[in-house]
């Protein structure tokens, strides 16, 4: 506990320029990500901060220094490089993205291993430390350092608010940006420039391989929440932000543990978090409006069972048994009991002596899905000449789907009718015609 | 001789890298395999942990499923989270490098496993474990008889599985008319592909990995439409960037694998301005 409240309180220097350090990295990759995922190119920061790792030795090589200003020129001008080859491959010979990124982000990343490994092995006192770019210096930050981040976070946020609208089009639908007279290709390297400014400064903290997930991560885990552009960017923002901070503070805990990694842990926990448990879009929220949807479905099938069945003997009346419904309709017998149990519980059904019984208000639900089964059947075969014979399976479908709305909309235009192309009853209750 | 086992290796790590990376490039996997590569890591610590060194065929293998596990992940995410492709490959790679990173970390006294070695290998120090027998004969590097082994493993599954690997990579949809089980060879594929980045990881790193999977094949793709033909080149190219890579890491004393991933590039640059010039 002792170690938690010095890193909350910073009071630490080494503590408060990592705390800083990650907390501006993060923001500006959690910023610049979004729009890196929004166009399909998740993958392109993978590749930059691969190629930033030739840049740095060679800015190092001809000045002879580590000053982190020299090593980010040098670091900006080989992620440019990269992105433009990517781009260049692409259009000019038959190699898909996915390979030009691939081959750039190994070729740049051997070159620029080779070039570390000549610089190591040249003696230079200077050069100690520089290896750290391959797996993040987190725990070494300079106040200088923190300068760099600052202003190059700076530069994103003033960038991405001056071109909101603009960028927002071209993350959504870039043909209809570029038919809406906007500078399409101006936009693009604007997004790449500072996504290069944002990698060079983002693999300070977890290194070069692991630089992609600071821009995935938080930038997907905000997509399962919100779809609104404005909602994502400051979601992602903050999740990096996060996840750069406990990840910074659990290798604080431990020494010896690396602070690049663990934030990467956090983030992709993050992530995968966000991914089971959003509303709407996550993977928990999705199997549970499934399985109500295919409840409902379920249950609907059944009333309409017991419709049918009490239509043929005139008496809605009646109890039915199992069996007599599995003949009426066949559904495995699980499925059935289990849907029974739903309407009972509903108060459709009553469960009498004699079988299951339709309540009243079982009664009104089963009318209306055959009422509205037949009044498609109806729609198919009147207005879009569709033989009677075909009309059913596709109505077995819809008629799950249509609203109230579309059931009045479809009574208008067919004229309140009171036959299906089968010459069976649209059947309605006292408590419709009374509507 | 040092020279010879040294380029040895790197060729055997070409040859697998080549006509694995040719396949991968034709299915639009190229960073698939990169992320493979990566992913591996976890699994080649934990084999780590059980002896010294990557010697025992089941260790191999044992490490080779996290590269499966990782596919499966990717798929995974892909199909039920709907995260987008690119996305999915990002996210699993770093998140099983970064376990890997930490695992070595974390067990730092009883593994003998450098992080930096971990991406860029210590392929000049290939001939120095070698094998030999009671008799005392000499029989050369270790690494060289693994990548071996697993090379012409590789040959085998070629030769025999040629036309399921080839009509499921051109046409699936056909394929599997045909009676061809696609995920059958896509996890064959796969699972090749992490047990030669595993076994080339101990010499070469994941970097040369990945550079050997795609650079080959996306020169040949370039220079030929026919798929043997393809193999045959990128084997060639592999072949080439392993030799000119080793002269160049000595001639500016710097790390050999990163020469020969270099050189892959290099190779790449020419067909590349070629096929321009050819199509004007």
């Amino acid at each position: 506990m002792n170690s938690l409240s010095q890193f909350l309180s910073l009071s630490d220097a080494n503590v408060r320029y990592v705390v800083i350090g990650c907390v501006l990295l993060g923001i500006s990759s959690g910023l610049m990500g979004v729009y890196t995922l929004l166009r399909k190119r998740a993958l392109i920061g993978d590749a930059i901060a691969h190629a930033v790792l030739p840049g740095i030795c060679i800015a190092f090589m001809l000045s002879g220094v580590r000053n982190t200003w020299v090593l980010f020129a040098g670091a900006v001008v080989t992620g440019s490089l990269a992105v433009y080859l990517v781009d260049l491959i692409t259009r000019r010979s038959r190699l898909k993205p996915d390979a030009a990124i691939a081959l750039v982000l190994s070729v740049f990343f051997g070159a620029g291993i080779l070039l570390l490994t000549i610089i190591q092995s040249s003696g230079n006192a200077a050069q100690s430390g520089l290896d750290k770019f391959l797996f993040g210096k987190a725990a070494a930050m300079l106040p200088e350092d923190l300068w760099l981040f600052g202003v190059v976070l700076l530069l994103v946020v003033l960038v991405l608010l001056t071109g909101y609208k603009d960028f927002k089009l071209l993350a959504f639908d870039k043909g209809y940006a570029q038919s809406q007279g906007i500078p399409v290709k101006a936009l693009e390297m604007v997004l790449s420039t500072l996504t290069v400014l944002t990698v060079a400064t983002g693999i300070q903290a977890v290194g070069v391989v692991l630089m992609s997930s600071l821009l995935i991560a938080p930038a997907a885990a905000s997509r399962y929440w919100t779809h609104r552009l404005s909602g994502m960017l400051i979601l992602s923002a903050i999740l990096a932000t996060l996840g750069a901070y406990i990840g910074a503070f659990i290798s604080y805990t431990k020494p010896g543990m690396p602070t690049g990694p663990w934030i990467v842990v956090v983030l992709s926990c993050i992530t995968l978090a966000s991914m089971l448990l959003a509303p709407n879009q996550g993977v928990i929220a999705r199997y549970l409006q499934r399985r109500k949807h295919r409840n409902k479905i379920l249950q609907e099938n059944i009333l309409k069972a017991f419709f049918h069945l009490g239509e043929k003997k005139n008496n809605q009346a009646l109890a039915f048994g199992m069996e007599v419904l599995r003949q009426q309709r066949d559904m495995p017998v699980a499925r059935l009991k289990s849907g029974l149990r739903q309407l009972v519980r509903q108060g459709s059904l009553l469960d009498t002596n004699e079988g299951y019984q339709l309540t009243r208000s079982g009664l009104e639900a089963a009318t209306r899905v055959v009422r509205l089964h037949r009044l498609w059947e109806l729609y198919l075969s009147r207005h879009l000449n569709i033989a009677p014979d075909h009309v059913h399976e596709d109505a077995e479908g819809i008629e799950h789907l249509i609203t109230p709305e579309l059931e009045r909309e479809l009574e208008l235009l067919l004229d309140s009718p009171g036959i299906d192309p089968h010459d069976s009853q649209i059947p309605y209750t006292q408590k419709d015609r009374n509507r | 001789m040092d020279a010879f086992w040294i380029i040895l290796t790197g060729s055997l790590v070409a040859l697998n890298g080549a006509l694995l990376g040719s396949f991968l490039l034709l299915r639009r996997m190229s960073l698939v395999g990169d992320a493979i590569s990566h992913a591996v890591l976890p699994g080649i610590v934990v084999a780590y942990l059980f002896t010294a060194s990557l010697t025992s065929p089941f260790l191999l293998v044992g490490a080779a499923l996290t590269g499966l596990a990782a596919t499966w992940i990717i798929e995974t995410l892909n199909q039920k989270a709907r995260l987008q492709h690119d996305a999915a490959i990002g996210l699993t790679f770093t998140l099983l490098f970064a376990i890997g990173v930490i695992l070595v970390a974390s067990f730092a006294g009883q593994i003998d496993l450098d992080m930096d070695c971990v991406l860029y290998g210590e392929i000049a120090y290939v001939p120095l474990d070698t094998i030999t027998l009671a008799s005392g004969i000499g029989m050369g590097p270790k690494q060289v008889w693994t990548l071996g082994i697993v090379f012409v493993g590789l040959i085998i599954l070629l030769l025999t599985g040629y036309r399921g690997l080839s009509l499921t990579t051109f046409d699936a949809g056909y394929a599997a008319a045909l009676g061809f089980n696609t995920s059958f060879w896509h996890y064959a594929l796969m699972g090749a592909v992490s047990l030669s980045t595993v076994a080339a990881f101990e010499s070469v790193g994941a970097i040369l990995v990945v550079a050997f999977l795609v650079g080959p094949a996306a020169t040949a793709f370039l220079l030929t439409r026919s798929l043997k033909w393809m193999l045959l080149i990128a084997s060639a190219v592999g072949i080439a960037s392993a030799i000119s890579g080793y002269y160049l890491a000595l001639w500016l004393d710097g790390s050999i694998s990163g020469a020969m991933a270099l050189m892959t590039g290099v190779i790449f640059a020419l067909a590349f301005v070629w096929q321009m010039v050819v199509k004007r």
